[in-house]
């Protein structure tokens, strides 16, 4: 089942003669109405009009967040602010949000990407859709919103309410499919517990969890739970929003709509494509956009392309689960590791509840990591506490190449989010 | 069944055309619209073979087509309409529509009479001018004889440079209804028109072309709802068909 299925079963000869004439098409739009853009291939020396195959696309400049910040609000608007019908800003987790605007034809292709994710996840005209994400500015709640409509879904606008109150409603109306992060839905699912509301009792099927990197433990233990088919989804609000790429019920890697978007993964250090495979950073070309085309916009977000063909029959190249963002790295004596590593080790471990944070200090000269792990309540004290926090040490050193210490907490101690968690403090001098 | 990549095309030093790339699927109509000067009609002259290209590909059928000779690419199964209709003045009806019908007479030794019926059959105002010369017809159905030469020759893609082009409003809406028409028989279409608007309402899909470039494609309910298109092309604050 596909929204779009001539598109998303699109042969790849076609699908690279459409992307061609897309990006050209962009191309020579940009360059004639971004004053910016125009700016920057004037300084690389590259005129648009020399571009031939998509392999060019690698003589482009790119975009990066900074350019957006430079250039907010309306700067890289390639459209007069009356054609623009909607106004959103990315999530802003790492300083100042930016705004991205949209035209009516922008808006379409927008609710028809996130319909694509919506059926590709299981979701049907008949499924009573939850939007946990917070909605206003932020393009989450709005992008599933529309997506939902489209399929003509029974969409419910919860937005951010807390976690009992969501409970509630889950039961009251019905939900079928929840969408929010999978940090919220396991918030959710831990409240769900408490009340003592038993899995059965609800008529969740589908979680699409998306706008931060999760595990494949986090799926197993919120599948779980929550008693739904967990898949991933992702996008970012600067190229669009929610429907950039998303997870099929295979769930072999997130289905990129590659016909509206070129896809690059390249090394952050060297900014070269990686070899085929390799984990790398997303760089994401809009072919379609109207209102704000992005050129090679480095997204800081690391993943890796998935070859060969899905039993789907989806001929959209896949990329992997996003396993963090270039910033999210962390660099602890010289080792890298990403905070999901460290959350796939934990919800493996039995005794701890799936919640933590890491706490990166800096003492005499050394990086110093505590991973705060949460116990469940009333779980055993003493000695037992003891080895279970040795083990857990020791599982972390032997995964992760590097020693951390852990310290055990009590439930409840760490802090709870409603959107996006905050996994990592740190306190280093920088 | 036609696609075209990285087309460049120039009059001596001039270039008209910059890479310019677009596809035709069998079965579509499909709206090349831009304004005067945009290389519209170069376009379709180059894919004709009446033009030179600099560099680029064509692919009709699966077959590069660059550079073969323009009775060869009818013979394949590509015809034009030409602008301005360019109908044999001193010629009755019936001879031009023969002569349309050239190639696939002499290579294959077909019977032009079926044809010709059929082209009656979609323009039965040519029946009945049949013996007068082609010179004295109305505008209007000069195109039609125009459509009709070209249809002779049973072509698999059809293109057209601007039929509406000169003529009398509800003739225009006649002329478009033709285009349909043809399409839903099964041919192919490839559509040049300064009239967005009409192109627009009967194609699948379209390109926009200035100076050269192609700036903006897409299915024809997205080009009507873009407002470049409707400030530059179709002259109001249009609203998309429903």
């Amino acid at each position: 089942m596909a929204w779009q299925p001539d598109s998303e079963r699109m042969d790849r000869e076609e699908l690279e003669q459409l992307q061609l004439e897309r990006l050209e098409a962009t191309l020579s739009r940009v360059y004639r109405s971004v004053p910016f853009y125009r700016k920057r291939f004037d300084e690389t020396g590259f005129d648009p009009d020399d571009l031939r195959s998509l392999a060019d696309l690698r003589r482009l400049p790119f975009t990066t967040k900074r350019d957006f910040r430079e250039n907010h609000p309306y700067g890289l608007f390639a459209v007069p602010l009356r054609d623009v019908v909607r106004v959103h800003a990315s999530s802003g987790t790492t300083g100042l949000a930016t705004a991205v605007g949209y035209t009516r034809n922008d808006l379409k292709t927008w609710a028809d990407l996130v319909a694509r994710v919506l059926v590709a996840g299981g979701v049907g005209k008949e499924d009573v859709v939850h939007v946990a994400f917070d909605y206003g500015l932020f393009t989450g709640a709005f992008g599933f919103h529309h997506g939902a409509e489209r399929i003509g879904a029974s969409v419910i606008p919860v937005s951010s309410a807390n976690a009992r109150r969501q409970i509630q409603i889950i039961q009251d109306y019905r939900s079928t499919a929840l969408v929010t992060t999978p940090s919220h839905a396991l918030v959710l699912a831990d409240a769900m517990i408490e009340a003592g509301v038993l899995r059965n009792a609800l008529s969740l099927r589908y979680g699409l969890f998306g706008a931060e990197p999760w595990s494949e433990s986090m799926r197993e233990e919120l599948e779980e739970k929550l008693g739904v088919k967990a898949t991933d989804n992702y996008g970012l609000s600067e190229v669009m929003g929610p429907g950039v790429s998303g997870e099929c019920l295979e769930r072999r890697g997130l289905h990129i709509a590659e016909d509206h978007f070129l896809v690059e993964v390249i090394d952050p250090e060297t900014l070269e494509p990686v070899p085929e495979g390799q984990v790398g950073e997303l760089v994401l070309t809009t072919l379609t956009r109207e209102a704000l085309p992005v050129i090679r916009y480095r997204t800081r977000d690391l993943t890796s392309v998935v070859r060969g063909d899905c039993p789907c029959g989806r001929t959209l190249t896949r990329m992997s689960r996003v396993k963090g963002r270039t910033d999210d790295l962390l660099i602890v004596k010289g080792a890298r590791v990403f905070p999901s590593e460290i959350e796939a080790v934990l919800l493996e471990v039995e005794g701890t509840a799936p919640h933590y944070q890491i706490v990166l200090e800096r003492k005499g000269g050394e990086d110093l990591a505590t991973v705060l792990v949460e116990t469940p309540e009333g779980a055993v004290a003493g000695p037992s506490r003891a080895d279970l926090q040795a083990a857990i040490q020791r599982r972390l050193a032997s995964e992760l190449g590097v020693s951390v210490s852990v310290e055990l907490v009590d439930a409840r101690t760490l802090q709870r989010s409603e959107g996006k968690a905050r996994r990592v403090l740190d306190r280093r001098p920088s | 069944m036609l696609k075209v990549r990285n087309l460049d095309v120039a009059y001596g030093m001039l270039p008209v055309l910059r890479r310019v790339s677009l596809h035709v699927n069998p079965g579509e109509i499909v709206a090349i619209i831009g304004a005067n000067g945009a290389g519209k009609t170069t376009l379709l002259r180059s894919i004709a073979g009446l033009v030179a290209a600099r560099g680029g590909e064509i692919a009709f059928k699966g077959s590069d087509i660059r550079g073969t000779r323009t009775d060869a690419i009818v013979a394949l199964g590509c015809s034009l309409v030409p602008e301005g209709r360019q109908v044999f003045a001193s010629m009755p009806v019936r001879e031009n529509l023969l002569l349309g019908g050239y190639v696939q007479y002499r290579r294959r030794g077909r019977d032009a009479r079926g044809e010709i019926d059929r082209v009656y059959g979609l323009f039965p105002v040519l029946r009945e001018r049949e013996r007068q010369l082609a010179g004295t017809l109305s505008g209007g159905e000069q195109q039609m004889l125009a459509i009709g030469r070209a249809l002779m020759a049973r072509p698999d893609l059809l293109m057209l440079d601007e039929p509406s082009m000169g003529l009398a409003p509800l003739v225009v809406k006649d002329i478009f209804a033709i285009v349909e028409r043809v399409s839903a028989q099964g041919t192919t279409v490839l559509l040049v028109e300064q009239n967005a608007r009409g192109a627009l309402r009967i194609a699948r899909r379209g390109y926009v072309l200035e100076t050269g470039r192609v700036v903006l494609s897409g299915s024809a309910e997205e080009l009507l709802a873009n407002r470049d298109v409707q400030r530059a092309y179709l002259g109001s604050e249009a609203e998309p068909r429903a």
